[in-house]
């Protein structure tokens, strides 16, 4: 952190850069991500979903998009207005920061901070804290209901989620991604962890309340959870930051289990890393969309005592045993 | 499986109006949910947001004018409807309708049902959350819709039955295509199997949940399915046969807890066999005429009662006619299943969660604008 101070002049146009790039490249991944679920649960339930705009529908999202912000905002009678118009940007906000610390290649690290991983499991916190406000601003007994789950529902699975990547930051010894990323140039974690990946990729399906996970929003229940009462271009950054917050998970899942930005077992192929680490992510996010998809909704109290019972047990042990390995052999 | 949990604390009570807008009520179904956290102390569903008055309609208009109101009470058996009305207004006057219209309307109602099951099973997972089984079942029900398209000229309300009769006679591209379809249906059945009925989600979410045992069945009056899985072979295709029903080789498939696990594999099987009826059916087709032709378009009964009692897609639905001998009835009454299925909730869905709500409410599959009628 120190060397964030010291550096001047050329470390300050990185910065700068970099956040521009992040701002771009955020929004178009996550317009880009929505036309994929669509295509992706188009093609899965016998239709070709979004045709109409561009090639294969490829605009939609960015009409979308417009649709949206042209609508009225509406602010609900008796809400709390104050809390209810600052949610939708509380939640966006933090989805922001954690690409910066994200090794999208050797090269291509905005700040490669020490505490890179401690960085974005704590801002991917703050989303539970907007999904509560804004639940609790809407007045609507629905929000209030999605709000309430997605707070015990982060609660329960943020414990297993950080087990499991503590196993992992054992055996490197480093929270810097890079040094976690090169950690795995010949062999990728998730053969030496497969227990910590596989509880790390349910944890982030939880995380981002994606189903068989999604029962914040659960609209066959809730009508549409904690956003029951937003409209327009508030449910838009809602709708964005959850798109986002898929791709960090899955950015991490990347760096941590799927070697990042190396090939497989130290080959590149002649690939460019930033190649590589793209594909493994868009990769796990069509399987996020694949369980949406396939999967029917876990009930409530299910999802707890799967949590508690199961995994944080699990993780618990799995620490355990890679903290003896490593001490012993 | 709320003995899973210490007994709810029974402070800061709440209601909640699940409805009469909701994604999950199908139809206009309100349901005043007392909430204790998400536990549901009580549950009162409120009806009538669909009330058209079609018992009222069926006193001013004659007997044939009222048959496209049958079909729009449930809209998703419409068939089955029409073609119990005509039996009990065929009882009522005695006429005799000829043999292959009988094994027509046997046909075309099993198809029917075929199709309202599979709405159902795809609704029902979409309360569950899962989305895609619901397109894969309106792409197979679509296949119904077609075929009862070409003969009926509608998909939906199809008021194709007449006294003494049908409309039109099918041909052989219909049996052709009907033929096509239950081997459809029948290769599709892995699938479902597979990826529904095996999924371990599907299993928890359905398995001892809503619990509808032999007792409270008989108390509140359910039928259908819904009694069926509760392990009492009680089908009017059985029990009354009526039509040809007796002529078919076919089972009544029960349950055996009544859970909405059972009442899931009760629809299924039940499908199944509304298969072979058809297929029996269609082997056994005889030649001839296809309607009585010596019927008047107005019907006058002789001054009577008649109650005509048949299994419909949820269960045991009645027509209660009273004639005085005009061509209007006197007295026009449905007895409808979704009723006595619907209000044993108040039983069912104490000490449960609101998610469970959603799906028993879902597997008992109402037709809320049949109750309000």
């Amino acid at each position: 952190m120190t060397e964030a101070v010291t550096n001047t002049g050329g470390d300050w146009l990185r910065l700068i850069v970099g956040l521009i790039l992040v701002l771009i490249f955020s929004q178009l991944n996550a317009l880009f991500l929505v036309w994929l679920e669509r295509k992706v649960a188009g093609h899965i339930q016998l239709r070709y979903g979004p045709m109409e705009v561009g090639p294969h529908g490829l605009l939609q999202t960015i009409v979308d998009g417009i649709k949206l912000v042209g609508k009225e905002l509406i602010t609900p009678f008796k809400a709390d207005k104050k809390l209810f118009v600052i949610a939708p940007v509380l939640v966006f906000m933090p989805v922001l920061v954690p690409f910066l610390v994200l090794p999208f290649g050797p090269e291509l690290i905005i700040r490669d901070m020490n505490v890179g991983l401690l960085l974005i499991f704590a801002f991917s916190t703050f989303s539970v804290l907007a999904i509560l406000v804004g639940g609790w601003a809407s007045n609507n007994k629905y929000a209030l209901l999605g709000a309430i789950r997605s707070v015990a529902q982060n609660v329960a699975y943020e414990i297993p989620l950080l087990l499991s990547v503590m196993s992992v930051v054992l055996m490197v010894h480093s929270f810097k991604f890079s040094e976690l990323v090169m950690a795995q140039q010949r062999i990728w974690f998730i053969f030496l962890q497969p227990v910590a990946a596989i509880i790390y990729f349910i944890c982030a399906t939880a995380e981002t309340n994606r189903a068989p996970f999604d029962i914040p929003e659960a609209e066959s229940e809730l009508v549409a959870g904690f956003h029951t009462e937003y409209s327009g271009m508030r449910f838009g950054l809602f709708f964005l930051a959850e798109y986002t917050n898929m791709f960090i998970v899955c950015a991490v899942a990347t760096s941590l289990f799927l070697g990042g930005w190396h090939g497989p077992f130290g080959f590149s192929l002649g690939i460019p890393g930033v190649v590589w680490f793209l594909a493994k992510t868009y990769f796990l996010l069509f399987v996020l969309m694949w369980f949406r998809w396939t999967f029917p909704r876990v009930r409530f109290d299910q999802l707890m005592n799967f949590s508690w019972k199961v995994l944080i047990p699990l993780s618990m042990l799995n620490l355990l045993v890679t903290a003896l390995v490593l001490k012993f052999v | 499986m709320a003995e899973q949990f210490a007994e709810p604390v029974r402070q800061h009570l709440y209601s909640l109006n699940l409805g009469p807008q909701h994604p999950s009520t199908h139809g206009v179904l309100r349901v005043l949910l007392t909430l204790d956290g998400e536990y549901i102390v009580e549950a009162d569903p409120v009806i009538g947001y669909g009330h058209r008055g079609h018992e009222k309609m069926g006193e001013n208009r004659t007997y044939l004018q009222f048959m496209p109101n049958t079909s729009r009470i449930d809209y998703l058996s419409g068939l089955l409807y029409n073609h119990g009305f005509c039996l009990a207004v065929e009882k009522l006057t005695g006429i005799e309708p000829p043999e292959r219209a009988r094994y027509i309307r046997v046909i075309c109602a099993e198809l029917n049902r075929i199709s309202s099951h599979l709405l159902w099973f795809g609704t029902y997972l979409m309360d569950l959350g899962a989305f895609t089984p619901f397109l894969y079942c309106f792409d197979d029900r679509e296949n119904i819709l077609d075929i009862l398209d070409r003969v009926s000229g509608s998909r939906l309300t199809y008021s194709y039955c007449r006294f003494g009769g049908v409309t039109r006679d099918i041909d052989d591209v219909f049996i052709e295509q009907t033929r096509a379809f239950v081997k459809r249906l029948r290769s599709r059945w892995k699938d479902y199997h597979n990826l529904v009925t095996k999924n371990v989600i599907f299993i928890h979410r359905t398995r001892d949940v809503g619990v509808i045992d032999k007792d409270l069945a008989l108390r509140f009056g359910v039928t259908g399915p819904n009694l069926r899985a509760a392990g009492v072979p009680f089908d009017m295709r059985k029990v009354e046969p009526y039509e040809v029903y007796d002529r078919f080789d076919f089972e009544i498939p029960v349950g055996e807890k009544g859970d909405a696990l059972d009442r899931y594999r009760v629809r299924l099987e039940e499908m199944e066999q509304s298969c072979r009826i058809i297929e029996q059916a269609l082997d056994q087709l005889p030649d001839g005429p296809y309607r009585q032709e010596r019927v008047r378009l107005k019907v006058k009964p002789p001054r009577g009662e008649v109650y005509f009692a048949f299994e419909s897609a949820r269960g045991q639905t009645a027509y209660y006619l009273v004639s005085d001998g005009s061509p209007y009835p006197y007295r026009c009454h449905v007895r409808v299943p979704s009723f006595g299925n619907l209000h044993c909730l108040t039983e069912v869905l104490r000490e449960t969660l609101v998610a469970d709500a959603i799906s028993i409410l879902g597997s008992i599959d109402i037709v809320v604008p049949e109750i309000d009628r």
